[in-house]
């Protein structure tokens, strides 16, 4: 068995282990705790795919995510639209917005810092309209009525999101497999590695940064619909506040940019730490933003391949200091 | 001239009121293998430059093989079939020798399994072969100069412009990288290097032009232009070549 077939293996293994969670458990708690930690995952899993795959770095993420969220929610309390039937369209706008703004960035070749800032002033842009325009809410926020059925895609116990954001979790697994066995992840990681020497040999950086941006953005989006359907409820703090984000970047980066399985163990390794952290102080606000800047510090300076690269970096340490006895 | 790969024409740019090519005109034959060498500064790196679309020139024009591909764009233009390489090796580090080398081979082969074979072949050529799996990061500098030849022959250009392949390298490296590029233009690429190891450029340049100050000052073969004057006094300071004469005669005399 080659090695994308092994990869696909495991992506097939992981999905049937975590649908098989609400056969095995019918605690509220746990299928919560696997449900947030899908949620996180895909939102890094959606970073990751800018961000670690194409080294553009976005701390404006909650950009997609807000459309999304806002998208899924307006469809159905202005346009009576059946919830599934927001889905794709939620993902669309999206994966457009992302369009949009990595065109503009991108056309003038804006790059690390300066395409951070810019990322992170749409994402406030967004926020601000969305507080003074009427068809969000305004400050208020949207509220979705509570109709429990398949059909208007809530469901009665957690296993039913369970599942849905499962199915989205995997195809994030699945374009991230794609990235790093075909041709357009060949070119996406030449263009984060080295642009200049990407282009001698025939890879156009614009194209492949938007496809990039737009596959990021639409999968933001669906998390950000997931968002609405799950808590029935958005306002312009949630959807467009930077603490998405941060959650998306921290995760991805802490599990480790650019790998298939690093965004997943990063977000569950932050939702631990998070619930935790719960446990022991209480409520207190802001709190997990403390653990993730701490963990993302003591990452960066000591594994800065991520959780997923630890193996790596432990095996390099080893040969470099076994080199300096020789 | 109709059998012209390469052909610039009043090529210029500044870079505020330096002028790092002035008015420069060449055309490189097709199947030919030719050098440009020059003291450091000259604007060989910059004429490259606008030669393969990195810069825009501020005027003049370059054709390719009869089409005018001024200003476009380097992606473009290595469709076309014109790839250069650089002088400061850029390997994308995260990345095996082959995954490195099949970013070229993709320009021309979509399947990811083609393209890594096709990786493996260009990298039997240039003498690789056996740092296939190592990442690019670390390759000895020898090896990064094979891995820039390498990923730019794999996008199977007709005409490749190589920057200083063999800067840095030991005289050894140089006398095994020597029979590569002599290889490369044999198997029918078209070969324009810009160059300062003059023994390689002696061996293997069948033309050679000078640029000094950004400006052409002397073309022909290797021992035409290295008896130029001109050419000497532009590496060696105004006055050199009377000098050396001088020199040379009184000591036959």
């Amino acid at each position: 068995m080659n090695a994308g077939a092994k990869q696909l293996a495991g992506i097939a293994l992981f999905a049937v282990l975590v649908a098989c969670v609400p056969f095995v458990t019918k605690s509220g708690v746990t299928l919560n705790f696997v449900m947030m930690a899908l949620y996180a995952t895909l939102i890094a899993q959606a970073w990751n795919i800018l961000g670690g795959f194409g080294g553009q770095f976005s701390f404006g993420h909650a950009l997609f995510f807000g459309t999304g969220a806002y998208i899924q929610a307006i469809a159905q309390l202005q346009g009576g639209i059946n919830a599934w039937v927001a889905l794709p369209l939620a993902i669309v706008g999206a994966a457009l917005v992302g369009l949009f703004m990595g065109a503009l960035t991108f056309r003038y070749g804006l790059k690390g810092s300066y395409f951070a800032l810019v990322t992170l002033a749409f994402a406030e842009v967004f926020r601000i309209l969305a507080l003074s325009v009427d068809f969000t809410g305004g400050g208020v926020g949207l509220m979705v009525p509570l109709r429990e059925s398949v059909a208007n895609l809530q469901f009665s116990s957690r296993a039913g999101y369970l599942w849905v954001v499962l199915a989205m979790v995997v195809s994030a697994l699945l374009v991230t497999w794609w990235l790093r066995n075909g041709r357009f992840g060949a070119y996406l990681q030449a263009v984060r590695d080295n642009e200049d020497a990407a282009r001698a040999v025939g890879v156009n950086p614009f194209r492949v940064k938007l496809g990039a941006i737009g596959l990021s953005a639409a999968f933001m989006g669906a998390a950000g619909a997931f968002y609405v359907q799950v808590f029935q409820y958005i306002d312009a703090g949630i959807a467009y506040g930077p603490a998405v984000s941060i959650e998306a970047l921290v995760a991805a980066i802490v599990g480790g940019m650019g790998t298939m399985w690093g965004p997943v163990l990063g977000a569950v390794v932050l939702h631990v730490l998070s619930d935790l952290t719960r446990n022991l102080f209480g409520e207190l606000p802001g709190i997990n933003m403390v653990i993730y800047g701490t963990v993302l510090v003591l990452i960066v300076i000591f594994v800065p391949r991520g959780i997923a690269g630890i193996g790596l970096s432990v095996r390099q340490l080893w040969k470099s200091k076994g080199g300096r006895h020789d | 001239m109709t059998d012209a790969l390469l052909a610039i024409d009043g090529l210029s740019r500044s870079f505020g009121g330096l002028k790092a090519v002035q008015n420069v005109s060449l055309s490189v034959r097709e199947g030919s293998l030719s050098a440009l060498i020059g003291p450091n500064g000259a604007g060989k790196t910059t004429l490259f430059a606008l030669m393969s679309g990195f810069l825009k020139p501020d005027s003049g024009t370059v054709r390719f093989a009869g089409e005018d591909i001024t200003g476009r764009e380097p992606h473009r233009n290595a469709a076309l079939g014109m790839t250069r390489t650089f002088q400061i090796v850029k390997p994308f580090a995260a990345q095996t020798v082959r995954e490195n080398i099949a970013v070229g081979a993709h320009l021309h082969v979509r399947g990811r399994a083609e393209a890594l074979q096709n990786a493996e072949a260009v990298a039997l050529r240039v003498g690789l072969a056996p740092q296939l799996d190592k990442p690019a990061s670390d390759l000895t500098v020898a090896g990064r100069k094979r891995l820039e030849l390498a990923r730019a022959l794999a996008t199977k250009p007709r005409l490749l412009l190589l920057d200083e392949v063999l800067a840095g390298l030991n005289p050894q490296e140089i006398a095994e990288m020597m029979p590569v590029v002599r290889g490369i233009a044999d198997s029918g690429v078209t070969v324009l290097m810009i160059e300062h190891v003059m023994q390689a450029v002696m061996h293997l340049a069948e033309h050679v032009w000078v640029l000094a100050q950004g400006q052409l000052i002397a073309e022909g073969s290797p021992a035409q232009v290295t008896s130029d004057d001109k050419v000497v006094e532009a590496y060696l300071g105004h006055g050199t070549a009377a000098r050396l004469r001088k020199a040379a005669s009184g000591a036959a005399a």
